[in-house]
């Protein structure tokens, strides 16, 4: 492997190696997969730049530096009390070994529709932050994320952070994965919901994305209307449950047909009140 | 073509300075370069396990790394987990148990679970099977290997086998 690989300190050491067409690797547990004996000619790699890392709360919001891996976010405190739904996906994210090396970032700019922090993500209407030598710009993920594969990331551009809304502290917080295997496993369907309810246990909003189930994780809102207003039971999680079938678009592939995916995505929905005491 | 560089890091407790491409894989350094032949690899694709090692103490995948990456780093392989002489608790217990049979998976099992007992140094079985779900063994059944894990864990707090 001949490239030629650089690990800046810093994002002043970043910028002239994107300018000279660098590639940009974060855990490389994608990059270094998909190229397998077939480098790119420069790599840069992030893990040493400080500033793309740390877990804080920042005006109502969680900011989760881009290079965090998905092991050190499981341990953070606010990520495990106050996003529940991301933590569980991170705990059955890949491997111990492969979360000790990738990292939220990569999950992102991957865009794999079955990328596991992302159907939580997009549940939490979670922004990523883009940096550049220009400057800093926030964008909302699912409009970052155009298809397989495809995100709106500019040349010269990275992911430096994602920022989370803080989710009001009563949501309940869901997250499953179907997979063929408990460990290292790429999902067959995830669901992630964040579902705030009122005094009454009246849905105030519902947010549902479905992963695995077509181009990209797919916000359901017909689904997440249709819980609007409604006790959370089993007779509207089943209305949800058809909307999500007529709003997801899976495809057959090795791991799952798209028929099983779509009883499955829709089914999924019954356990958020199962899964919950 | 890139230039080679002078990578300077810590290997199983030594300083070690050697020249080469930074695009080489860590594996290949290790096993080619540096005659450490402990890390295996299986799959290549950061999906067996076999070629993990502790790099600042994390148990990474080897063969997903690049030479240029351990610069500065501390670098610990099956082999400096312990010697012949002077063996780690899990390389007495996975001998003890027989949780070794072919043999190919065992560093990456062991590097593995060192990462786990020092940070966890009483799990259950439940937490010893979740650490070494990313490493594949075909000849075990890994039961023999999860008790060998407990048995190190307790050898190492000092409490009676």
């Amino acid at each position: 492997m001949n490239a030629d690989v650089r690990c800046p300190h810093d994002l002043a050491g970043l910028w002239p190696l994107l300018e000279d067409g660098a590639v940009v690797m974060a855990g490389g547990t994608d990059l270094l997969v998909r190229r397998r004996g077939e480098l790119p000619t420069v790599i840069a790699c992030l893990e040493r730049i400080v500033s793309l890392r740390g877990v804080g709360e920042e005006d109502g919001f969680v900011r989760m530096g881009a290079c965090e891996t998905h092991a050190r976010l499981l341990l953070h405190p606010l990520v495990r009390d106050c996003l529940p739904v991301l933590a569980r996906a991170l705990a059955v994210l890949g491997s111990p070994l492969i979360r000790n090396m990738g990292t939220l970032g990569g999950n992102i700019v991957t865009a794999s529709p079955a990328g596991d922090t992302l159907a939580p993500l997009y549940a939490l209407d979670a922004q990523v932050e883009l940096a550049s030598r220009l400057g800093t710009r926030r964008v909302s993920l699912d409009g970052f994320i155009a298809g397989p594969g495809i995100t709106r990331l500019d040349p010269g551009e990275i992911v430096a952070a994602v920022l989370v809304p803080l989710p009001a502290p009563e949501a309940r917080q869901h997250f499953e994965k179907v997979g063929r295997r408990k460990a290292l496993a790429i999902s067959v369907v995830s669901l992630a919901a964040v579902i705030r309810t009122d005094r009454e246990g009246v849905v105030a909003e519902a947010r549902l994305a479905l992963g695995s189930v077509g181009s990209t994780v797919i916000r359901c809102k017909e689904a997440e209307e249709s819980l609007a207003g409604r006790h959370l039971d089993r007779e509207s999680l089943l209305a949800a449950g058809a909307a999500v079938r007529r709003e997801i678009a899976p495809l057959d592939d090795l791991r799952a047909s798209a028929a099983y995916r779509r009883d499955v995505a829709g089914n999924l929905l019954l356990r958020i009140i199962a899964a919950t005491p | 073509m890139s230039k080679n560089i002078t990578l300077a890091f810590t290997l199983n407790g030594e300083p070690v300075s050697i020249e080469t491409r930074p695009g080489r894989r860590v594996l290949d350094l290790l096993r080619d370069d540096l005659g450490l032949t402990a890390a295996k690899e299986g799959c290549g694709s950061g999906e067996c396990g076999a070629c993990a090692v502790l790099v600042d103490g994390t148990a990474r995948l080897s063969c997903l790394m690049l030479a240029a990456q351990l610069e500065g780093r501390e670098v610990i392989t099956a082999e400096g987990l312990g010697t012949v002489e002077n063996p780690h608790p899990l390389q007495v217990e996975f001998a003890a148990h027989g949780a070794v049979q072919c043999g190919y998976c065992t560093p990456g099992m062991t590097v593995a679970t060192a990462e786990l007992l020092a940070r966890a140094p009483c799990p259950d079985r439940d937490e010893v099977r979740e650490a070494i779900s990313g490493n594949l063994c075909r000849c075990t059944g890994y039961v023999k290997i999860v008790d060998a894990v407990l048995a190190a864990a307790k050898a190492m707090r000092g409490e009676e086998p």
